[in-house]
């Protein structure tokens, strides 16, 4: 099956290789690898438990992984020898002309947020609950608001630098809060919000970060088929405005197979697809992981995983 | 019988049911009633109606069942009369729409609070001084003053930390040691005299001590600050009590035991006292009331403290105020509210902590420092627990995180422990044998239970939001979160 290479494989923003997560004697993410390429929004789907909120707290930083590589290139992909110059020589990251490569698994949280740019938001939403809608997107922009007040003196002191750069934030704050529909609600508390509001503002405050990868977990659940689409042509407008590349996490199929460009599945912690959504829709190994099979069915199945695997095999 | 009319009859029916259901009302409240006076009886019985005596030098038992009687007699009057009327089930209860009173009464004092209170604080001297009809009788008020500003002071020094950032400081008492202990051995070391009568007169130091003190002892208490904190970052909740606990404690037991260096439990005495910015408040010819033309009076001096505690409070309250705008300030909140959101947001939390424990150890090293130049003397015994619990009791009193509200209850907790020393006509009640002021934390306990009942998140239970658009809406307590360590 020689066709031509996918793009994410082209220029991937992010690829994870060989990941392995365990928690004791448990294996949640299992020799994980795939790409996400520059530009796409790529899902990242499979059955509960399947370990994708894993990955993707090995991603943000939240876990350290037990093996593996994540390199995020910022600019370009980077180059074999540059991925494995970073690695060799021990560092967190590397800038090289027009470019930058991060070794995610090596930084901390805050700083795979901060200076690799990966924004996320979380399965339980997790706002700033009694701080109100503007405030919460205030905070986002913590860092750069922290070097423009001088680290507080320019700002204890009210200097012109400060409140220019206050004003700005809060102008970035307003076209998010314009991009989700919140503007009205901008002075409410966060916690107020009904649930697909308290959806739009995470993805709104993530953004404020300015990402180049943004993480969403399962960013459609609990919403209605309205809030779906409206979610859709959100995601779609950041990438297309923003350039910024989208993995999510995702059961809502509408929104899957509606927006992503990539898919990957995951049972028990293996990659069991990698495709277009088209692809992967069609693949009897994902029906599997995710209908189950009837008894008689099983054998059957069976035989078709079979078949494939030979041809895979014959063809490489 | 008339035939009944069709309005009528279901009335009738309802005042049928009705009294029926006030029977039974009456019978369900007699029988709890008495179920709760058994109780009492078998509690208060062992405690209340035994009373050990002394006869004949050796050891008995007296019986006091009259006292008895009336006690379990008032809680069960009492349990019978709530359940007749607060506890009924025929109460109609008032639906709740919209803000209640209080709220509606905030809404429009609220702008004024402020300003009269600062008027007042300001005032505070001259008022003192007319009501009590003379300088030096009004000595007792504004030293009481002074002690209610410090806590004002130390109040607003740990909102910060658990108000703000939602750490809990259960040793904020450390940081008052320091700053008071920085100021009283700077002070009184004679090096340090020696090396600026050497360079600037025989009385530099001792007149510009305080001055030039005030703010190393607060750089050096938001350095303990920092110093505790860094242990601590991994610790939350109960845990992090218990730590900051043990770091007040241990700062105690250090003042104790190094005597060499610190004095051990005599402490300092004789701290250089404060001046008018170098002129000290002597009788002398070069002192401060020969040369504003007065008649030299001890109480310029008291009255000059007064005006430095209020100061530096509101250095306190500006700087907090103006620091919850800034993005640290904004980050301390975002931290009590979600410390896992803020890391994905690029918050060093590390940092952001630090930053807390450091401002609030700070201000409360600059009170220190006030505390050793207003007394003359530290001592150990000056910053036990009790202080921290003290401190603590006034954040969560005033509604943690609201700077108004922390300065009501400091001056309720301190004025009103004072006010109860002061309460005469309970003996006329009680007795002479009754002495009020041994019961002033019994009631002081009650009044907390009270107002924690009556408005658990504190006096000001409501977050001002620290940038608006187009109004500004206080957020609600119910949604603020009080943080987890």
């Amino acid at each position: 099956m020689a066709t031509s290479p996918e793009k994410w494989d082209v220029d991937p923003i992010l690829s994870v290789e060989h990941l392995f997560m365990r928690f004791g004697g448990l294996i949640a993410v299992n020799d994980l690898s795939f790409k996400v390429g520059r530009g796409d929004i790529t899902a990242l789907i499979g059955p509960n438990g399947a370990g994708k909120t894993t990955v993707f707290n090995c991603i943000t930083g939240f876990y350290k992984p037990s093996e593996g590589r994540l390199v995020l290139a910022h600019g370009r992909a980077p180059t074999d020898d540059e991925v494995v110059e970073v690695t060799r020589i021990g560092e967190r990251s590397l800038a090289v002309e027009g470019a930058g490569v991060f070794l995610l698994e090596r930084l901390p949280d805050y700083r795979v947020s901060g200076e690799a740019k990966v924004a996320r938001t979380f399965q339980n939403i997790r706002l700033f609950t009694g701080m109100t809608v503007l405030e919460n997107l205030m905070v986002a922009q913590h860092n750069a608001l922290m070097a423009a007040s001088g680290f507080s003196i320019k700002g204890l002191l009210g200097l012109p630098g400060w409140t220019s750069a206050q004003r700005a934030a809060t102008e970035k704050a307003k076209y998010w809060l314009d991009k989700v529909n919140l503007t009205d609600r901008a002075d409410d508390p966060a916690g107020d919000l009904p649930y697909g509001a308290q959806r739009r503002l995470e993805i709104a405050r993530a953004m404020c970060s300015e990402p180049i990868l943004l993480c969403l977990d399962e960013p459609a659940a609990g919403l209605n088929p309205r809030e779906s689409l409206e979610l859709n042509a959100l995601l779609r407008s950041i990438r297309a405005e923003h350039g910024t590349s989208i993995l999510l996490i995702e059961h809502d199929m509408s929104v899957v197979m509606e927006i992503s460009d990539h898919v990957v599945v995951l049972d028990y912690g293996t990659k069991i697809a990698d495709g277009t959504p088209a692809a992967v829709k069609n693949d009897p190994r994902v029906i599997a992981a995710y209908l189950g099979v009837d008894e008689e069915a099983v054998e059957k199945v069976e035989a078709e995983i079979h078949q494939i695997e030979t041809q895979a095999g014959a063809s490489s | 019988m008339t035939v009944q009319t069709a309005e009528s009859a279901p009335s009738a029916a309802h005042a049928g049911t009705g009294t029926a259901a006030a029977g039974s009302v009456m019978a369900h409240a007699l029988k709890d009633a008495f179920v709760t006076g058994l109780i009492a009886l078998g509690l208060f019985g062992p405690l209340i109606g035994f009373q050990t005596i002394i006869i004949d030098g050796a050891l008995g038992l007296g019986y006091r069942p009259g006292l008895l009687a009336i006690i379990v007699g008032i809680i069960f009057a009492g349990r019978l009369l709530l359940n007749l009327t607060v506890w009924s089930p025929n109460r109609q209860v008032k639906a709740r729409s919209g803000p209640t009173v209080f709220d509606r009464a905030g809404v429009v004092i609220g702008p004024v609070v402020k300003p009269a209170l600062f008027g007042f604080a300001v005032l505070f001297p001259a008022i003192a001084i007319y009501g009590m009809g003379g300088l030096t009788e009004s000595r007792y008020l504004i030293d009481l003053g002074i002690l209610i500003l410090t806590y004002v002071m130390l109040g607003w020094g740990l909102n910060i930390v658990v108000g703000l950032a939602g750490l809990l400081d259960l040793g904020y008492v450390a940081f008052y040691a320091v700053g008071a202990y920085t100021y009283a051995l700077l002070a009184t070391s004679a090096p340090v005299n020696d090396f600026f009568a050497g360079l600037l007169g025989e009385t530099f130091w001792a007149n510009w001590a305080f001055w030039i003190c005030l703010p190393i002892a607060g750089l050096f208490s938001g350095l303990w600050g920092m110093i505790l904190g860094f242990p601590v970052l991994r610790l939350r909740g109960d845990y992090l009590a218990i730590v900051t606990l043990a770091f007040g404690e241990i700062i105690r037991l250090v003042l104790i035991n190094w005597v060499d260096f610190t004095g051990g439990g005599a402490g300092v005495a004789s701290i250089p006292r404060a001046t008018f910015f170098g002129i000290p408040f002597s009788a002398g010819e070069d002192g401060f009331a020969a040369l504003f033309g007065l008649e030299f009076n001890p109480m310029h001096r008291i009255i000059f403290l007064y005006f430095v505690i209020l100061a530096l409070a509101l250095i306190t309250a500006f700087a907090t105020v103006r620091l919850r705008k800034l993005p640290v300030g904004r980050a301390w909140e975002a931290l009590r509210e979600d410390e896992i959101a803020c890391r994905s947001l690029g918050i060093n939390t590390t940092n952001t902590k630090l930053t807390a424990f450091a401002t609030g150890a700070m201000f409360g090293g600059f009170a220190g420092c006030f505390f050793a130049v207003r007394a003359g003397f530290v001592s150990p015994e000056s910053f036990t627990f009790d202080v921290s619990a003290m401190i603590l009791a006034i954040v969560v009193l005033g509604g943690m995180g609201s700077q108004i509200g922390v300065a009501v209850a400091a001056a309720v907790m301190m004025g009103g422990m004072e006010m109860l020393r002061n309460l005469g006509f309970l003996k006329q009640v009680f007795g002479n044998d009754f002495d009020p002021s041994l019961y002033r934390m019994l009631i002081f306990g009650f009044a907390m239970v009270a107002i924690m009942v009556w408005k658990p998140r504190g006096l000001v239970s409501t977050r001002d939001p620290t940038i608006f658009l187009k109004e500004r809406k206080a957020v609600s307590g119910s949604l603020v979160k009080e943080g987890h360590g």
